[in-house]
């Protein structure tokens, strides 16, 4: 109930009462995207659009711009992790057990 | 599909377990002292163990699982309520699937269908809708149940029975607010909370607005959270941040779904349908102020409990049950008495172990293994 599912508008069934039929993992189900229309983004232009659906109504449009962003801090938390793991190895090549202390007082 | 498997790398994973660790080690907490984290919604709850999220965490940090399953804080009056209505004659009681095995003082709506009466489990209000029209000669009632996240399905639904016209069609509204919940919870003596993963479906119906204050007052952090493991890893490596920079704000990890604003079509239906409640009686938390809503005047032909008479006698919760601790992260599910004895999935005594969101069903099922054994 609360935790929704994503789906992909696939028709406009009945302009006047918002219902579309989506695409959820390859199951068709009528929906009703009431939430998701405005002025700026009428239901004639939903179709195509990620939205996600909880209990038969599509409450929000998925934004992929901010997924992607999402995605990318976690990408860059990767390389910088390997960045400074590459670091501390080559580090400890040059600083061999023993060495470190004099290296460093 | 879509966005789904993307936050379910575990190569990702590791990357952010990493950061976590990195931040609690910078951060000198002491080993009987953790931070404590409460995830409000029971859908984290739900993703929190069935990816073994806490696992994976430092034990620097601990996960305090909070109130937000609707199905969950259902008193059992409201529960003796619905049986009351299922079983007059002429009425088809329709239902999220969830709520039909949670216990009421007599029985359950699964006993009350087993004894005869018209109970059906529905996907969608509007699938509650379409068995009124289909049958002209029966009252269809749809238990409304959720938070803002359900809410306003339930208002479009009356909305289109209105422009419909149809007449044999009433909601029981017992949907509930998470804001005066939380508030709630901050104002309780017995809680030590250092941040929040904030409920990331209700907040892309209400927006991050309402809850800022959190941080303004209460001086808490909090993010707003999506559901995939990685949305959680992430949103509590951004809560340690803030603790550890010394800032204090409500930040938004799930912004692929959560418009600052909120939906305003659904707060629109949601305006026009329901009032506040003066107060709503919680399982385990008591009674807390205009946490519940009810159909407004101008609804109440919808309104099934102007409709029917219903007996709304409150029940206390049965004494050995410690749903209000575990409610409030004042106890782990394990600790309480009856967890995994008398209460289990098979026979809950208590809806935290009915739904698959409720914490105690959720330590059942995958168990809590770290903590459970550390504790005992
Ligand atoms: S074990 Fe059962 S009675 Fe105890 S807190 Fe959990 S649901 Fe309630």
């Amino acid at each position: 109930m609360c935790l929704g599912i994503p789906g992909r508008i696939e028709k406009i069934d009945d302009l006047a009462r918002n219902l579309a039929t989506v695409d959820v993992g390859g199951v068709k189900r009528q929906v009703n995207i009431a939430c998701v229309v405005s002025d700026e983004h009428p239901a004639s232009s939903c179709v195509g659009d990620w939205v996600l659906i909880h209990v038969g109504f599509a409450m929000s449009r998925i934004d992929e711009a901010e997924a992607a962003e999402t995605l990318r801090i976690l990408t860059e938390l990767g390389e910088a992790q390997a960045e400074l793991e590459a670091m501390r190895s080559s580090a400890s090549q040059q600083w061999r057990p023993g060495h470190d202390r004099a290296l460093r007082s | 599909m879509k966005y789904l498997d993307e936050f379910r790398d575990s190569a990702k994973a590791r990357i952010l377990v990493r950061e976590i660790e990195g931040l609690v080690a910078s951060m000198d907490i002491p080993d009987d002292r953790p931070l404590n984290i409460m995830e409000v919604c029971g859908g984290h709850t739900h993703s929190i163990f069935r990816y073994g999220v806490e696992g994976m965490l430092p034990k620097q940090i601990e996960l305090v699982h909070g109130p937000g399953c609707p199905v969950c804080v259902l008193p059992m009056g409201r529960v003796d309520d619905c049986v009351a209505i299922a079983e007059q004659k002429h009425v088809v009681f329709t239902t999220f699937g969830d709520a039909m095995r949670v216990p009421g003082s007599r029985k359950s709506l699964m006993q009350a269908k087993a004894d005869g009466a018209d109970v059906r489990m529905v996907y969608s209000p509007m699938d509650a809708l379409g068995l009124a029209r289909a049958n002209p000669t029966r009252e269809v009632v749809f238990f409304g149940l959720g938070f803002e996240t359900t809410m306003p399905s339930t208002a479009l639904t009356i909305l289109q029975a209105e422009s419909d016209g149809v007449t044999n069609f009433s909601v029981f509204c017992n949907h509930i607010t998470i804001v005066p919940t939380i508030k709630a919870i901050l104002d309780s003596p017995d809680l030590r909370l250092d941040g929040f993963l904030g409920p990331g479906h209700v907040s892309m119906v209400i927006g991050t607005a309402p809850y800022e204050f959190i941080a303004r007052f209460y001086r808490k952090p909090m993010v707003i959270a999506g559901f995939e493991p990685l949305d959680i890893l992430q949103s509590i490596w951004m809560v340690v941040r803030q603790i550890k920079e010394g800032r204090v704000e409500i930040e938004n990890q799930y912004a692929r779904v959560v418009p600052e604003g909120g939906n305003a079509p659904a707060l629109r239906a949601v305006a026009r349908v329901y009032e506040l409640r003066e107060f709503f009686e919680w399982r385990g938390l008591g009674s807390i102020d205009h946490s519940g809503v009810k159909l407004r005047a101008e609804y109440s032909r919808f309104d099934a409990e102007r409709k029917f008479a219903i007996p709304n006698v409150p029940i206390a919760d049965p004494k050995s049950c410690q749903c209000g601790e575990v409610l409030k992260g004042a106890i782990k599910p394990w600790q309480c008495k009856v967890f995994g004895s008398a209460c289990t999935p098979e026979t809950p005594l208590g809806a935290l172990m009915v739904s698959s969101e409720g914490a105690c069903a959720a330590y059942y099922q995958y168990g809590g293994v770290r903590h459970h054994e550390a504790a005992e």
